[in-house]
């Protein structure tokens, strides 16, 4: 209960300062200011943003399917809210420490094209229902490469536990139970003789540990985009062709809700990229010789200096690819719905299954 | 002229660079938002420098100044205006009303020494309904009705963005019209009584 009422917390704060970081960053692109009123520099915004939805009216269209309506919103935060329950926040700070997170985190997630479903098909509006049949067969499609693309990490890891690829991922390796023994070396290639494993830092995040991942990040990214719903893959949501698609009818409450749970989709497909490609909590400093940086910057684990440097260094890299996806939505136009296709079978899903077969290989130079 | 043919680029590594292209150029912009345009007068030498950075201005709190001769509210200078109605005659959408008394006795001069001999007990501009096109200022003989460099006057409720310029209360103005009145009656008398005696003559 802790856990629930913490990470509602944490994602809650987060996704206040998204919101706020979104309409500075879209401004400053675009040479505006972006909000300068509310609080210093517009700081407090969102903040106001989401008083004033509390305080309106909350209107079920008299045409709609009133349940289904009324559940969608809950149902898709729900499903986004309960994917943060396997995600290592530090080393030993996991709201739910399941040995099968990432399949778990896959089935769950994909909970969330019920909810769109429910909701494009409950406001009874051409709109919503385009919108929500969009997302829906875009969701679906991409989570073909997605979940190839994590099946490749799965394979280099050996491990479907999240906090378990995270320890692979840096200095602190060997503290996991069952990984006293293991070794890491450098691009994953135990022929090259060069042992990674005290090392740590940016030498064993799993981009590195074996460098195919690294395309496999680049796919997971793309498809993590069009997961969320984000541009350039907003064909859901497109403004200008569909008012805004499944969430049209919605205001108030329900409204908020809905954007909440889009914010913490966001949120969420980037702290998985960074639990399985980008070294997790571990920090990208590696030790070199004497200098022990990788330790000096890790804390140590099961203390309060662990669980402050590995929540700082997760958020930091969070951070860092919220603002890419803020970036590529305001870089890049948005996509016809042939060409979001295209890419999701044509592309993405060949190139992902190359890439398990190559991490597949990868992994035998590995042991 | 011969066309020559567009070169279609194509191919992973093009796509690629533009990709990157684009996410430069948002880069460069999103980095120079440190800088942000400052409120100059055209004449101003900075004004054509400041390529980069934000270009809103908070409006409120600043603005880009407007030329002195800028043409924007009216302004009626009443101590100059002869009452001459021209300007509600060429005015294109009605926006000017004015009433006119004649004066009893002599009111002086405006600056340009035009003899005054009507007073205005109503001189209204309605600004909501002005377009600006300066008709009424090009016909004023005496230069008294001008535009100003003022053009941010909003108001809450539309009855005040009527502009009332006469210089007369409601009583004087009445206190002219029966003078006025008067001074016709006694005129009246006047010329009865003439009339009156030449018939007996």
């Amino acid at each position: 209960m802790l856990a629930f009422l913490l990470t509602l917390g944490a994602l809650l704060g987060v996704v206040i300062v998204l919101a706020y970081a979104e309409r500075k960053v879209a401004a400053f692109m675009q040479d505006r200011v972006g909000p300068t009123e509310a609080g210093p520099q517009g700081s407090l915004q969102a903040v106001a943003d989401v008083l004033k939805l509390l305080q309106k009216e909350d209107i079920v269209p008299a045409a709609a399917d009133k349940s289904l309506f009324k559940l969608a919103p809950i149902l898709i935060f729900a499903a986004v809210f309960a994917g943060f329950a396997v995600v290592p926040f530090a080393p030993n700070l996991i709201p739910a420490g399941i040995g099968i997170g990432v399949f778990y985190l896959l089935a769950i997630v994909s909970l969330d094209v019920v909810g769109l479903l429910m909701a494009g098909w409950g406001s009874n509006n051409k709109y919503a229902m385009l919108g929500a049949m969009r997302s829906v067969a875009q969701i679906v499609s991409y989570e073909i490469p997605a979940g190839l693309a994590i099946l490749s990490v799965v394979m280099i890891t050996q491990s479907l536990d999240f906090q378990e690829i995270s320890y692979q991922q840096g200095a602190l390796m060997n503290q996991f139970p069952g990984l006293e023994y293991e070794m890491n070396w450098l691009f994953g290639i135990e022929a090259l003789g060069i042992n990674t494993t005290t090392i740590g830092g940016i030498t064993t995040w799993n981009i590195f540990r074996a460098p195919i991942l690294l395309v496999s990040f680049v796919i997971y990214f793309i498809a993590s985009l069009a997961e969320s719903n984000r541009a350039p893959f907003d064909i859901p949501e497109a403004e200008s062709e569909l008012v805004a698609g499944f969430h049209v009818e919605y205001s108030g409450f329900r409204f908020a809700v809905l954007f909440l749970a889009e914010y913490s989709m966001m949120v969420l497909v980037c702290l998985v990229a960074v639990v399985l490609f980008l070294g997790s909590w571990n920090t990208p400093l590696p030790n070199i010789g004497p200098v022990a940086l990788a330790y000096w910057t890790s804390g140590t684990v099961g203390e309060v200096s662990g669980i402050l440097w590995g929540i700082f260094w997760l958020v930091s890299k969070t951070f860092i690819l919220l603002f890419l996806q803020l970036q590529l939505r305001w870089t890049y136009p948005r996509l016809r719905v042939d060409q979001l296709m295209h890419l999701c079978w044509k592309v993405l899903t060949p190139v992902a299954l190359a890439v398990v077969l190559i991490a597949g290989i990868w992994r035998l130079l590995m042991v | 002229m011969e066309r020559t043919a567009i070169k279609k680029h194509t191919g992973f590594w093009y796509v690629v660079k533009s990709l990157l292209s684009g996410l430069s150029l948002t880069w460069k912009h999103f980095k120079n938002a440190r800088n942000r345009r400052t409120p100059e007068y055209v004449t101003d030498e900075n004004y054509f420098k400041q390529a980069d950075g934000q270009v809103t201005l908070k409006y409120p709190y600043e603005a880009i100044p407007v030329p002195d001769n800028g043409r924007y509210r009216l302004h009626n200078e009443i101590d100059d205006c002869i009452v001459c109605d021209l300007c509600a005659k060429i005015c294109p959408v009605n926006c000017i009303t004015i009433e006119s008394v004649k004066a009893t006795e002599d009111i002086g001069m405006t600056s340009d020494g035009t003899k005054k001999r009507l007073y205005a007990p109503v001189f209204d501009i309605d600004m909501a309904k002005c377009c600006y096109c300066g008709l009424c200022t090009t016909v004023c003989p005496t230069d008294c009705l001008t535009m100003t460099p003022v053009y941010d006057f909003p108001e809450v409720d539309i009855k005040n963005m009527v502009y009332h310029f006469t210089d007369l209360t409601p009583e004087q103005a009445e206190e002219k019209k029966q003078l006025f009145a008067k001074q016709q009656e006694e005129m009246a008398a006047a010329k009865a009584a003439v009339l009156a005696a030449r018939k007996k003559a």
